[in-house]
């Protein structure tokens, strides 16, 4: 234990030493809305919920291509993709975007989807690379776990 | 290391990101690197963008980067928004804006949060800006967190600074105060489509008129509208002709003199702080503190001797 954490005591609870204790490496998660529809409430709803969670939350807007949140997600040096769609072109643009990502050698970014996706389609995206789907309804409690055991999973490797 | 550092020189988009969250989570090859990238390091031009929240920074920006690539230049841009001081998160939403530039080569965009950092920048700005210089990129943005009167920090870490207003943020006497009203080098009325933006212009150059600056009277102020787009050309006029009268009079080698003066200051601090986690590692102070609490003794007397400990211990 350092000299500042046993300095202050049972202060640790104040801004100032979080705010120290910060400093270590944050999880960043870019969220991304592919494709051409504009129902950014619930992309909106996670980014504010992950920043709520302690995260570093990228938001880059909707109507975004796949080339654009792969070279998004590179420059951002994220851990986590999480691409909201709700317009039902999740087959197509979801597989794209871990296709770039391979392509870049940037396969390690985790990529997580939303929004409304069938039950049925669901196998495909996960054979694609996509690590999980969250649809309406999900508490936001999942999407934490999900992220906290695929960060613990990384770091173990 | 050499990797990385060959990576970034040739501009590769994937080492220069990683080198930037080193330097942002203090890795333990930070210090190497910076040391190694030393000597690319300076050939960038840096306009560190500053101004209330939702003044337009990032939709400014978003329009001086589509100038600049028009002249052919590499830009990369350095977007900083505030860390939550309650959770430790950060929603980063300034790229938002500048999405027109998402998928060219020689645009490269980073946020960064600000980590508990006050003044206006985050505390790894100043390594990242440097990474993006070694990497080749000849115009440098920084954009800072919205502010209010007083978060400064822009001025020593760019070479030329925009402060970037809007009408509709108070009366002239706002601009008579002190703080980041003085430290403009330009003055940008953005949203100069809206009522009142030539009343505050008049108003800012009234009150630059009467600054002892001697410089002062160089200090331009220009109207823009990112949404139109009206006035960047004459912006960036300013950019260029502010730039090259910094560099004739000399102002701009002292402004990256001070720089570095203040960076080797605050080496030495945390050098210093390190040694005293060090001297102290297992101490809490908790009879002096309860001496300091029952008013025996004050807090300086305490550190005074503390200190006087520490010399002594150092040159044994």
């Amino acid at each position: 234990m350092g000299y500042l954490e046993k300095f202050l005591g049972n202060t640790r609870k104040t801004l100032l030493y979080r705010g120290i204790r910060e400093m270590n490496k944050k999880v960043r998660i870019l969220i991304a809305k592919p494709g051409l529809d504009g129902h950014d409430r619930g992309a909106k709803y996670i980014a504010r919920a992950l920043k709520d969670a302690g995260y570093e939350v990228i938001y880059t807007g909707i109507r975004q291509t796949p080339e654009a949140i792969v070279k998004t997600a590179i420059q951002e040096d994220v851990d986590f993709i999480g691409l909201s769609l709700l317009s039902g072109a999740h087959n197509e643009l979801f597989p794209r975007v871990t296709e770039l990502l391979k392509k870049h050698g940037a396969e390690d970014i985790i990529v997580f989807g939303g929004g409304i996706i069938p039950e049925e389609d669901i196998p495909f995206l996960k054979s694609k690379g996509i690590k999980a789907i969250f649809t309406p309804g999900t508490p936001i409690r999942d999407v934490i776990d999900f992220i906290e055991s695929q960060k613990e999973a990384k770091n173990n490797e | 290391m050499n990797e990385l550092v060959e990576g970034i020189i040739s501009g590769n988009t994937r080492a220069i990101s990683k080198a930037i969250s080193l330097v942002e989570n203090d890795g333990p090859d930070k210090i190497e690197l910076l040391k190694e990238i030393h000597r690319y390091v300076g050939e960038s031009v840096i306009i560190g963008i500053t101004g209330p929240p939702g003044a337009g920074k990032s939709s400014l920006i978003n329009v001086l980067i589509k100038e600049y690539r028009k002249q052919g230049k590499k830009v990369g841009i350095l977007a900083i928004d505030p860390t939550s001081p309650f959770t430790g998160g950060a929603l980063l939403g300034d790229r938002l804006r500048m999405q027109d530039h998402s998928t060219d080569e020689n645009v490269f965009i980073r946020s960064l949060a600000t980590r508990g950092h006050l003044g206006g920048i985050s505390l790894a700005t100043s390594d990242a800006v440097k990474i993006l210089d070694a990497a080749g990129f000849e115009i440098i943005l920084l954009e800072t967190v919205g502010v209010g009167q007083a978060e400064i920090e822009i001025v020593e870490a760019s070479d030329i600074v925009l402060l970037v207003l809007v009408p509709g943020y108070g009366d002239e006497i706002q601009v008579l105060k002190a703080g980041i009203i003085e430290i403009g080098d330009i003055y940008v009325i953005n949203k100069a489509d809206q009522m009142d933006a030539t009343k505050l212009k008049t108003t800012i150059e009234y009150y630059l008129e009467l600054s002892p600056d001697k410089n002062a009277n160089h200090r331009k102020v220009v109207l823009t509208s990112s949404l139109t787009g009206s006035g960047v050309d004459s912006l960036i006029h300013e950019i260029n002709s502010t730039y090259n009268f910094f560099r004739k009079k000399g102002i701009l080698n002292e402004r990256r003199k001070t720089r570095i003066r203040k960076e080797i200051l605050r080496i030495l601090n945390s050098r210093i702080l390190e040694s005293i986690n060090q001297t102290f590692n297992g101490r809490n102070f908790d009879s002096s503190i309860n001496k300091i609490l029952n008013k025996k003794i004050d807090p300086y007397t305490i550190a005074d001797s503390i200190f006087e400990e520490m010399k002594k211990r150092s040159q044994t």
